[in-house]
């Protein structure tokens, strides 16, 4: 428990130092007071840009940043010198996705601000599911990759799928088919009915399939490399 | 404190420790001494449990290393060279996760940064850091918890002779306050200087143990009369009473510009056993 706190510190530390992944977890949340109040067109459905801001931060922010600090320690070998003080894998892994939730929660709560209060917490709540997916998808390709290098390609293209599949398919009928299965896309239907009320079913097995696709990916990467 | 039996260990084909026996007590500094690639971090990294052997008996604090506690494994200090600091971080914050971790009061970072002579280091972000400083970092880190043994994988290699020589005075130290020191290096006055017991590593073998000046006495034949002639020419005569006619000649013929014994050092040593020098690459 301690030491997971201790993991927590430092990354908050290491926040305001790496610019890299303090762009990623503030990008959208900014973008979207930006756009919301720069921007009004008369056709545009409702809080257009906070939803799909939404979506693109769920499928980017946590998955990237947890996947490159992970490969980042690795690389470095500084998670080693961890472990030899007695972290143990699972703390760090907890640590590092309790606060990349943290972080993404605060984001969450900014992007929220100008929603109608009822829908507030809704919109908090999924964001909240979406993050935990992306997390551990996240975590799974740290744990593959041995540096930032090789972390940086292969989350690039889940990575696209996940948070530009949900736009496009608003403009293209075949993408839409197809990103019936990502779970960003499932979020952003969510999220324009604002409400679990009638979700139809293929949204609840691709979000549970999601969530236990990665969890399965991710104890099956962990079980054979562990976090060396 | 560490004892290995005919441990052998290789990756894949390729046998990286052919058969080591080594024994070292409490408050001692051992030094294992090996050109690069004669397997001394191999063994570093078996004996800390981060790698697997392949057979043999390897027992630290009286346990094989894979059924070392955490709380074992805390007893540690470990710097290698493959270890990293936070870049992004200063040298407090560094050793502050690290004190963290091994609940360490806050007040004694500064402490131990003035020991490794880092204090005005403090808020210097890591990836300034010379690679002098690094290292002394990357020491200060493996004592901040005052560990029973520290492992130094080539502490040394590659700084400048001060920086040695401050890295020297705080091993001694350690040792004065009661640490085992295992430490590798291929630097073999190091090994003389500072270590108590030290062995000859070579392709995966101990070729020869002991007290750096017990070895030494071992090999003394190696013991010669230099001699610097004034036409420009070299001689080396056996250290004999053979030698004490040759060397009046050369004085009645005034013919000797200066003359010195040499005696056998870890490096001749090796040089004798294996044909190599210990500085040269794999
Ligand atoms: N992970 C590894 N896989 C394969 N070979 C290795 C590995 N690590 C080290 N070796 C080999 O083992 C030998 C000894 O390496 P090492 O212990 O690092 O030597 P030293 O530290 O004395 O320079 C070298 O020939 C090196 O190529
Ligand atoms: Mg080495």
């Amino acid at each position: 428990m301690y030491n997971i706190l201790v993991i927590i510190k430092k990354q908050i530390r290491d926040t305001f130092k790496n610019k890299a992944i303090l762009i990623q977890f503030i990008l959208f949340p900014l973008m979207t007071i930006i756009m919301e109040n720069a921007i009004h067109i008369d056709d545009m459905p409702e809080f257009f840009f906070t939803k799909l801001f939404a979506v693109m931060y769920i499928g980017m922010a946590p998955f990237v940043t947890t996947a490159s600090i992970i490969a980042e320690e690795k690389e470095k070998n500084t998670l080693r010198v961890l472990m030899m003080a007695d972290v143990k894998p699972w703390q760090y892994l907890i640590g590092i996705g309790l606060y990349v939730m943290a972080i993404c929660m605060v984001g969450a709560c900014v992007m929220s601000v100008g929603l109608p209060s009822v829908d507030r917490g809704f919109f908090v709540l999924v964001m909240c599911i979406g993050f935990v997916i992306s997390i551990i998808a996240g975590a799974c390709v740290g744990i593959i990759s041995r540096n930032q290098m090789m972390a940086t390609s292969l989350t690039m293209p889940f990575m696209m799928i996940f948070s530009f599949a949900p736009m496009l398919s608003m403009f293209n009928e075949s993408i839409k088919k197809y990103s019936t299965v990502v779970f960003t896309q499932q979020l952003r239907l969510l999220f324009d009915r604002m409400t679990f009320e009638g979700y139809s079913q293929t949204g609840v097995i691709v979000l549970c399939g999601s969530a236990v696709v990665c969890a399965g990916m991710f104890f099956f990467a962990y079980q054979r490399k562990g976090l060396d | 404190m560490i004892q290995c039996q005919d441990l052998r260990k290789s990756y894949d084909t390729h046998a990286v420790l052919k058969g080591i026996d080594l024994g070292i007590p409490k408050g001692s500094i051992f030094g294992l001494l090996g050109p690069s690639g004669a397997g001394k971090t191999t063994l570093i990294k078996i004996l800390t449990g981060q790698i697997r052997y392949d057979s043999g008996n390897v027992k630290v604090f009286e346990k094989e290393p894979a059924c070392l506690s955490g709380r074992d494994k805390k007893k540690f200090g470990i710097m290698m060279d493959n270890f990293g600091v936070y870049e992004r971080f200063s040298c407090g914050d560094n050793l502050s996760v690290y004190a963290d971790i091994y609940g360490v009061s806050h007040d004694r970072i500064w402490h131990i940064l003035k020991e490794v002579g880092l204090e005005d280091a403090l808020k210097k972000s890591a990836s300034d850091l010379s690679k002098g400083m690094r290292a002394r970092l990357q020491l200060a880190r493996a004592f901040i918890h005052a560990p029973e043994i520290i492992f130094l994988d080539e502490p040394t290699s590659g700084l400048d002779p001060q920086t040695m020589r401050g890295i020297h005075r705080i091993i001694q130290e350690k040792k004065d306050a009661g640490c085992t020191i295992f430490l590798t290096t291929h630097n073999m006055e190091e090994a003389s200087k500072l270590c108590d017991k030290v062995a000859l590593l070579n392709e995966g073998e101990i070729i020869e143990e002991g007290k750096p000046e017990d070895i030494c006495r071992r090999y003394d034949h190696q013991k010669k009369i230099k001699i610097h002639l004034s036409d420009g020419k070299d001689i080396e005569l056996d250290r004999q009473e053979t030698a004490a006619g040759r060397i009046s000649e050369l004085l009645r013929a005034r013919m000797l510009e200066t003359i010195h014994s040499t005696e056998p050092t870890l490096e001749s040593v090796f040089l004798e056993l294996t044909g190599r020098n210990l500085e040269e690459d794999e």
